[in-house]
């Protein structure tokens, strides 16, 4: 058994990083507990759920996708290197490295997105098991658990009463980063802390099939309502994948760039003739909940949500999806009796 | 290594020509013959590409040329945005980007022998265009074909020159509308709407295809006009637009319901409209 003493996840961090690896680490940013590029001397605070998802390490929130050499009005184009360097993630959370194995599916379906796989290839996910979990979290409702393996390559694990680690390989790329790693580990036992406890609020498969008929419903209307149409559930969301594709130039240079976008912003679908298929908050909040709960189920077999929470954690106006998703199934259990 | 999904082919401007107020055709040949060649084993009618200029980005619409053609692609498009006023701009003998063909294609082999009646309005003839060229170019292979087109406005019809050539031909009928009001004095077409002059020329249904493409207003109230004619609901088609980026199903945008129009269509028949759900179009 792999052993690392609960305040020595810095030094795991260090013999990594001396080891060739970007690391990836929960860092404390103010405030907030942040996921970001750990360097010597920064704190890594395991405890909080982090305020970012993991998913901006392997689909940047800004990337060049296509890079031109202008002149005139004539242009040529350039190399647009892709930026995959090994990467190891230290305590991302199971619903996070869940999401990346939904999002493997979205960014190979049929076309390969070569930046997606080539930066998945060369990420190692350590998963930390949740020992605590907030009132936001509902992994367990949407297939997850807090000691859920699904995605990661290793796993770290809170023993003997939060003082160690262990730290176990799951495949490959996991037994590669112990390697790494082995400066810092010991040998020896230690007792695992059991995983935090995160209560079933819902019926994810009640929710799949009321959205399958319930494209007309009062609730889109209630939810919109209250939406203010910020995106901040979208960009915290470690599934929510739909970008935006713009170029930016200079007199000599353009670049086609992919940006971060989402279903809740009105421009997401305004045609340039002026028609938009989604005119309001409501038609956008009914795209996002189908899209997570009904039409990724029927074209990938998953949900595109992994329970993390931070949608709601963040919302200004205090929507949260799990609770949607509740009354969906509470409203559908009503009906049925 | 770059996104190779995302490369896009070089493309020369070859040919523009103004069809109406805005609207624009373009002559695009590859500048890379294995660009050409990769394109056209793939290439099938109804099939869109995304057209680009650097620093202004990339719209997608549909290709107008049909395979039968195989020395170029050809667009026709509105100027109504930064990247459209962009791709207005360039010139003969200046290069656009290109990346497609993308999404699904109108089933024509199935059509063999049997009638066809292409219904448009305005900017919609486009998509639908190629697939006219596509049944013309090979004579014998398909029935009698029927073309009702319509705009707004005398000028605001494309195509002016092939109009003239479909309606000399004996194999076509061709009748050419114009809303009231929007007719010259020496017009020579009808004056009315869409679906009132299709219902007026009345080609038989039974057996026959139908492609409708135009604006909403005009496919909804043609719609049952085709089904009075007869046609039945699997042998009518039309071809969706939304908005776009990536054109490969991933950028999240184009869906209606769990339809991706750039995945699963942008050909649909009337049968498959019926089961999407009109609140999200």
């Amino acid at each position: 058994m792999k052993i690392l003493d609960a305040d020595k996840l810095p030094d795991l961090a260090a013999v990594l990083a001396a080891a060739g690896y970007r690391v990836v680490a929960p860092v404390r940013d103010g405030a907030q507990v942040r996921m970001a590029e750990w360097k010597p001397g920064l704190a890594i605070d395991a405890g909080p759920i982090p305020a970012n998802s993991v998913k901006e390490f392997l689909f940047p929130r800004c990337e060049v996708i296509a890079r031109y050499s202008l002149d005139g009005d004539s242009f040529a184009p350039q190399p647009a290197p892709v930026d995959a360097p090994k990467t190891a993630v230290l305590a991302v959370r199971p619903c996070d490295a869940a999401a990346m194995v939904a999002l493997d599916k979205v960014f190979n379906w049929e076309y390969r997105d070569d930046a997606w796989n080539a930066r998945r290839e060369a990420t190692t996910l350590v998963a930390l098991v949740c020992a605590a979990a907030d009132d936001e979290c509902f992994c367990t409702s949407v297939g997850g658990a807090p000691d859920a393996r699904l995605g990661a390559d290793a796993v770290l694990r809170c023993a003997d009463g939060a003082s160690k680690f262990i730290l176990e390989a799951l495949g490959e790329k996991g037994q590669a980063l112990l390697a790494a790693a082995a400066g810092v580990l010991a040998d020896g036992d230690a007792r695992p802390d059991p995983p935090a406890s995160v209560p079933v609020r819902f019926d994810s498969k009640a929710v799949t099939d009321w959205c399958g008929e319930n494209f007309e419903s009062p609730l889109w209307r209630d939810l919109g309502l209250a939406c203010l149409g910020c995106g901040s559930c979208a960009y915290a969301c470690p599934v929510c994948h739909c970008f935006d594709i713009q170029d930016e130039g200079t007199r000599s240079e353009a670049v086609r760039l992919r940006n971060w976008d989402t279903c809740g912003l009105a421009l997401f679908t305004q045609h340039s003739g002026g028609h938009n298929p989604r005119p309001d908050q409501a038609a956008r909040w009914r795209q996002r909940v189908m899209h997570k709960f009904r039409y990724f189920v029927e074209r990938f077999g998953g949900l595109a949500c992994t329970g993390c929470g931070r949608c709601a954690r963040l919302c200004p106006a205090r929507l949260a999806i799990s609770q949607v998703c509740r009354e969906i199934d509470e409203a559908r259990k009503a009906a049925a009796k | 290594m770059t996104i190779a999904i995302y490369q896009s082919a070089m493309m020369n401007i070859v040919l523009a020509r103004d069809e109406a107020p805005d609207v624009r055709t373009l002559r695009l040949q590859f500048a890379d013959e294995a660009d050409r060649v990769r394109f056209f084993q793939k290439y099938r009618v109804g099939m869109f590409g995304l057209y680009g200029v650097p620093g202004a980005g990339e719209s997608a619409f549909c290709v107008a040329s049909p395979p039968t053609r195989t020395g170029y692609v050809e667009c026709t498009f509105r100027r109504t945005g930064r990247v459209t006023a962009a791709i207005r701009d360039r010139e003969v003998g200046q290069a656009v980007t290109f990346r497609g063909p993308y999404g699904n294609s109108f089933p024509i082999e199935s059509w063999k022998g049997r009638a066809i009646v292409f219904i448009a309005g305005g900017i919609g003839l486009p998509p639908i265009r190629s697939v006219i060229w596509n049944v013309l170019d090979r004579p014998g292979d398909f029935g009698p074909v029927t073309i009702v087109y319509g705009a707004r406005t005398v000028a605001d019809l494309v195509y002016k020159d092939e109009l003239a050539d479909w309606g000399a031909r004996p194999d076509v009928k061709l009748v050419t509308a114009v809303d009231p009001g929007g007719e010259t004095p020496d017009w020579k077409g009808q004056v009315g709407f869409v679906p009132f002059v299709l219902d007026h020329a009345a080609p038989p249904g039974a057996g026959a295809v139908a492609l409708v493409c135009g604006p909403p207003i005009m496919i909804k109230f043609t719609l049952p006009v085709l089904l009075k004619l007869g046609f039945a609901p699997k042998d009518v088609y039309t071809t969706l637009e939304n908005r776009m980026k990536c054109g490969v199903g991933q950028c999240g945008r184009c869906n209606v319901g769990s339809t991706y129009v750039c995945r699963d269509g942008p050909v649909f028949t009337l049968d498959q409209l019926r089961h999407m759900p009109a609140a999200d179009m």
